[in-house]
């Protein structure tokens, strides 16, 4: 079996999965956040609910429209954090502790490795970098989990990525993806999980991993899934708060695909306006104008990634008429990045840096675009309206070539500063 | 849980606007929704069928939208269960969720013809066409906990029972 497939039988209490399979299964997280999670609580209501499965395992995170955007989004917020007070939900974040949902869960060791986590957000399966298996749900689904601490899956099939090779300058897990996804298209691994393999994954960091497993959803996958290893092993243990399960593939696991990719032969990656499989390296992207460039999400808002940013950015400011946008995912991050000195050399750049939100990302506040403007984003979705006007452009890329691209004011390689 | 019932084909990509057209969704009352099931696929469908005949598909049925208006006019309109080579991954959670049985199976599409009767077994898991010598199609089976939660209207309703047990 794959560890997808042993995850998934071990928390349906049965011996063997095969893709296909319906299975029920025991739920470790269930999480929710502004926009969904008051659906799901209306639906947990409906169906008779007065108390959570267990408080120590519903996350309710208010982080899409936070802080208050406006009155609707404070109507929404407070149907979740009234529903977080009287279920006395442990892993309730208030803005000033709260982060993006992807990056804060793993931060404060909430999601660890064997876990079977489930999210009403399709960006739930970043967690796959810690070798569990998670993935998006619906709202109806989070009130099922919510309600029983159990839901229905159907077993996926496993896509087997295999990575060779060593990353060149200035790309990161981000450009990986891209390229995967560049490869294989958005529908490449529809239903599946995406197991990553190889050598090069052994030198990516967790920041990059989660990256990777982020943005699995947008070639269509169930999920995305990295092995447990010396590197997931330092960042879990400084966190875990509880015990938790290694699972692993075996040998003569069967997988539907495999796919090879040299990862020495890829330069950083965009993907151009609309879909995140429409890639090219950066060196084939030509003159590109921004008008503004957003570093941040749930993709790439870690410290990793304002570090990298730092580094280009350090002495240099945003050109005329573009607006840089800076947004660590957690307070932690925040804190961090002031500490190294991160967020002064933002500010003398002339960036503007934000509390954490998802805000930008998807077009709800904080950076919205107007008609006709380009943006390049560090985030993982660039279909028509995402962040604004339907007739406004995102570019994706990794955090050095949009900190490269904001100094320049087109899309830029570091190289050519 | 078996299914008996008449045939009507549709090819891939039938989308959920296809399912139900966007402009009836005013309502989400599923009587209302039924009469306009499949309505720009097949004008006459709504029309001829009769309860318990069945929808089989080809690749990727109920793509589009994440709406559960879809899979809900599609049960309301009496039909006892969709056979598909694919399903869209939103509309396969959704409709189980709604408690509308579907079934993948690639072969039974190019075996199957519309106004034929076939009989889903959905506890062994096989598809027999009826008058028809060839051997039965083989599909994966329904498990219990998912045949009570079809039983019951859907996921929300088994829930509520569920949960009434529990705490009894
Ligand atoms: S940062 Fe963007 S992609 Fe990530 S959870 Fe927030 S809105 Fe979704």
């Amino acid at each position: 079996m794959t560890i997808t497939e042993k995850i998934l039988a071990s928390h349906a209490g049965i011996k063997e999965v095969k893709p296909g399979m319906l299975i029920n299964a025991k739920i470790d997280i269930a999480l929710g956040n502004d926009i969904t999670a008051p659906i799901a609580i209306q639906e947990f209501q409906k169906a008779g609910g007065s108390k959570v499965f267990d408080k120590n395992k519903v996350v309710l995170i208010p982080d899409h429209f936070t802080p208050n955007k406006d009155i609707n989004s404070a109507q929404q917020c407070k149907a979740l954090r009234d529903f977080a007070k009287e279920q006395d939900i442990t892993h309730y974040y208030e803005v000033g502790r709260m982060g993006i949902e992807h990056v804060l869960l793993p931060e404060e060791g909430i999601v660890l490795p064997g876990d079977l986590v489930i999210g009403a957000d399709s960006h739930t399966c970043t967690y796959g970098a810690l070798a569990a298996f998670s993935t998006g749900v619906g709202s109806t689904d989070l009130a099922a989990a919510m309600l029983t601490g159990e839901l229905w899956f159907k077993a996926p099939e496993t896509m087997k990525i295999i990575l060779h090779g060593n990353m060149r300058e200035w790309v990161s897990g981000k450009d990986l993806i891209l390229a995967i996804i560049g490869r294989i298209g958005v529908d490449g691994a529809l239903y599946k999980a995406m197991e990553f393999f190889g050598e090069a994954i052994k030198k990516l960091t967790m920041a990059d991993r989660f990256t990777i497993a982020n943005m699995a959803i947008e070639a269509g996958a169930k999920n995305g899934i990295f092995a447990f290893d010396e590197v997931s092993r330092s960042y879990v243990e400084k966190r875990a708060k509880r015990e938790y399960a290694i699972y692993e593939s075996d040998h003569d696991a069967s997988y539907c695909e495999v796919m090879e990719l040299n990862v020495s032969e890829i330069e950083p990656q965009v993907a151009f306006p609309h879909l995140p499989s429409n890639v090219r390296g950066i060196t084939k992207v030509g003159e590109i104008h921004i008008d503004q460039a957003l570093i941040g999400s749930c993709t790439n808002g870690r410290i990793e990634d304002l570090r990298i940013a730092a580094k280009v950015l350090k002495g240099r400011t945003v050109a005329p008429y573009v607006r840089l946008i800076i947004i660590p995912a957690t307070q932690e991050i925040y804190r961090q990045a002031i500490e190294e000195g991160l967020v002064e050399i933002f500010l003398s750049a002339n960036a503007a840096i934000s509390t954490p939100t998802c805000g930008a990302c998807l077009g709800g506040h904080m950076g919205v675009l107007a008609e006709g403007e380009r943006a390049i984003a560090t985030t993982n979705r660039n279909f028509v309206g995402r962040m604004g006007h339907p007739k406004s452009e995102i570019y994706l890329s990794n955090p050095a070539v949009a900190a490269a691209s904001a100094i320049l004011g087109r899309i830029a390689s570091p190289d050519e500063l | 849980m078996k299914f008996r019932g008449r045939v009507w084909k549709f090819g891939d990509n039938i989308d959920t606007d296809a399912i139900i057209p966007a402009r009836y969704l005013a309502t989400s009352d599923s009587a209302a929704l039924a009469q306009h099931c499949m309505e720009d696929a097949n004008p006459e469908f709504i029309r001829q069928m009769k309860r318990g005949d069945i929808i089989l598909a080809g690749e990727n049925f109920g793509c589009g939208s994440s709406r559960e208006h879809a899979p809900i006019a599609i049960k309301a309109a009496g039909i006892s269960c969709v056979v598909a080579k694919s399903f869209a991954r939103i509309f396969y959670r959704n409709a189980f969720n709604m408690g509308l049985p579907i079934f993948e199976s690639s072969k039974l599409w190019s075996l199957a013809e519309e106004g034929q009767v076939i009989v889903v077994d959905a506890d062994v898991g096989v598809i027999t066409i009826v008058g028809s010598r060839r051997k039965p199609v083989e599909i994966n089976a329904i498990p219990e906990f998912m045949q009570e939660l079809i039983e019951s209207g859907g996921l929300i309703s088994h829930l509520a029972k569920k949960y009434k047990e529990m705490n009894n």
